[in-house]
């Protein structure tokens, strides 16, 4: 589970820090394991996603799956989100992820997914 | 104390987790493993024995009455209670909490009373109380000194007011391993007239515990962090306070007579045991008791003691690792809890379960203590008398390859 890729991700998270006036701010946890995470998110008038930073503390899977799809994000609409998935995320991190450990690699999922709300229910 | 016939007697203590990698169990604050002659018991009760109970005149319902109550008698002797009378079985500690909750709100507490608690707790001795607030009961907590881990024992005395009903603690700290004197902390509630719960999930299992001596007026455990099976849980209550405070449950056993208009309550414990009991948990509960008896809990604790003072030395060697609790061993349980530089606990629990080893991560539901200790979780190896030396080096060699993954 901890392969090289994951721990680069943990040891140096990309896009991390956050946005002096993000479109949205969201943020959620996984009370049980302590992991608290937030995103903010720059869009522009055409829905891409100009900027997309996140703060908060977690496991090294959090923090990687985070780390990871913010690079994803960054440039695509924010209705790409939309479809995103479960297996997208796991895909994405290229790891046999034990059941355990399943919600450490979705809490970015969930995250995304309320950003993406969030940016919505505004209009 | 043989550890090697007591381990012969934990059948899962044989098995491989991981391909090559042992079950090195150290997660006894969460639950405990169980030995053939609790399983055996239950399982000889289902085979030969099983009957409803307190209702039937037949053979099978006669003795399944007689192992039921028995064990109500050989758990009460284990905690040295008087009599049966006070020894309530319910599901869980939080079950046994949330009775005495119930049952004081339901005649003994009014808008403007006060409960003194402890930041210490397990969630299970913090919630039931603050919801009181919507009743205008109000809690207030007492703090630990975050160097060593122990109670602020003066602020009992200080917190302490003519309108506070309860006064409750652990007695032993499921994250910091602490052991309260609850004696004492007993003896200022009942100088100021408040009830005195002990919460003594993490005392029981582990050490002599005697209620009459710490003149406590509930004490609170469970049965399966004490070799029983899971859903059979204890509590003790003094009886002349048992016979004055409401039921908790209402329905089939725990009342004496019914008509239509108006029932009158059971004898004890039965006021308290609505409905069919966990019967066969009970009776598992009971053989737990025998075998922890036929080992000796000075015993287990001496054992216990040298382990965990082990654990902590070497522990105290790992660079960069944060250990929590008390040093002194006079009032300190089996449980570790640490964090280990900037990698999250759950990875650090991870990582051990490749190797086999079963820790806990989290903030081991007492997060008003973790974030008291300024952490976001921590993770805690705890013991039992099964567990041995070699054991805890496992644990330490596990640490090591967490080091090493994380390039430490
Ligand atoms: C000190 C303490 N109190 C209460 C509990 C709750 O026990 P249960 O889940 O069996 O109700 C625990 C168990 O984790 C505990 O360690």
């Amino acid at each position: 589970m901890y392969q090289e890729n994951i721990l680069e991700h943990y040891e140096n998270p990309q896009n991390f820090g956050e946005i002096s006036n993000p479109t949205v701010s969201v943020e959620d946890s996984n009370p049980l394991c302590g992991d608290k995470l937030g995103v903010h998110i720059l869009i522009d008038d055409k829905e891409i996603i100009k900027d997309i930073k996140f703060h908060g503390h977690g496991c090294a899977i959090s923090m990687a799956a985070m780390s990871m799809l913010t690079e994803k994000l960054l440039g695509k609409n924010i209705n790409y989100i939309k479809d995103l998935s479960k297996d997208d995320i796991l895909e994405m991190l290229g790891i046999p992820i034990s059941m355990t450990r399943i919600k450490c690699a979705l809490l970015s999922l969930k995250i995304s997914k309320l950003g993406f709300i969030e940016y919505h229910k505004d209009k | 104390m043989n550890i090697e016939k007591i381990r012969k007697d934990f059948p899962i203590l044989e098995r491989e987790v991981h391909p090559g990698k042992k079950l090195v169990y150290l997660d006894n604050a969460a639950t405990s493993q169980k030995p053939n002659q609790v399983i055996d018991v239950i399982s000889e009760f289902y085979r030969n024995n099983n009957a409803n109970i307190h209702r039937g005149v037949h053979k099978l319902s006669e003795e399944s009455t007689e192992m039921y109550d028995d064990a109500h008698t050989k758990v009460s002797k284990f905690i040295n209670a008087d009599k049966m009378e006070e020894m309530i079985f319910t599901r869980n500690t939080s079950e046994s909490i949330n009775l005495v909750m119930h049952s004081l709100v339901d005649g003994k507490l009014k808008k403007g009373d006060e409960i003194i608690s402890t930041v210490m707790e397990h969630h299970s001795n913090i919630v039931p109380w603050t919801i009181l607030k919507d009743k205008g009961i109000k809690v207030n907590f007492v703090d630990i000194n975050e160097k060593d881990g122990i109670l602020k024992l003066e602020q009992f005395e200080e917190l302490i007011n003519k309108n506070t009903k309860l006064v409750t603690c652990i007695h032993g700290s499921n994250v910091l391993g602490t052991i309260n004197p609850v004696k004492e902390i007993g003896k200022i509630a009942h100088d100021n007239d408040a009830f005195f719960l002990v919460d003594g999930a993490q005392s029981v299992p582990h050490m002599k515990v005697d209620v009459k001596k710490m003149d406590c007026d509930f004490f609170a455990f469970s049965g399966h962090k004490m070799l029983a099976p899971t859903g059979i849980g204890a509590l003790y209550g003094k009886e002349e306070i048992l016979e004055n405070i409401s039921p908790f449950m209402y329905g089939g056993d725990m009342i004496k007579e019914v008509s239509l208009e108006k029932s009158s309550w059971n004898d004890l414990p039965w006021k308290f045991e609505a409905g069919t009991s966990n019967i066969s948990g009970g009776i598992g509960l009971g053989a737990a008791v025998d075998y922890l008896e036929s080992v000796g809990m000075d015993d287990i604790r001496d054992h216990e003691i040298k382990l965990t003072e082990y654990a902590l030395n070497r522990l105290e060697e790992v660079d960069g690792l944060k250990l929590f609790g008390p040093k002194d061993m006079k009032i300190r349980g089996g449980v570790v809890s640490f964090v280990l530089n900037k990698v999250h606990p759950h990875d650090v629990a991870s990582i051990m379960d490749t190797e086999g080893v079963a820790v806990r991560s989290g903030h081991h539901c007492a997060q008003p203590l973790i974030e008291r200790l300024g952490e976001n979780s921590t993770t805690r190896a705890s013991f039992y008398l099964y567990n041995t030396k070699e054991e805890v080096d496992k644990l330490i060699e596990g640490i090591e390859k967490v080091k090493k993954t994380f390039r430490l």
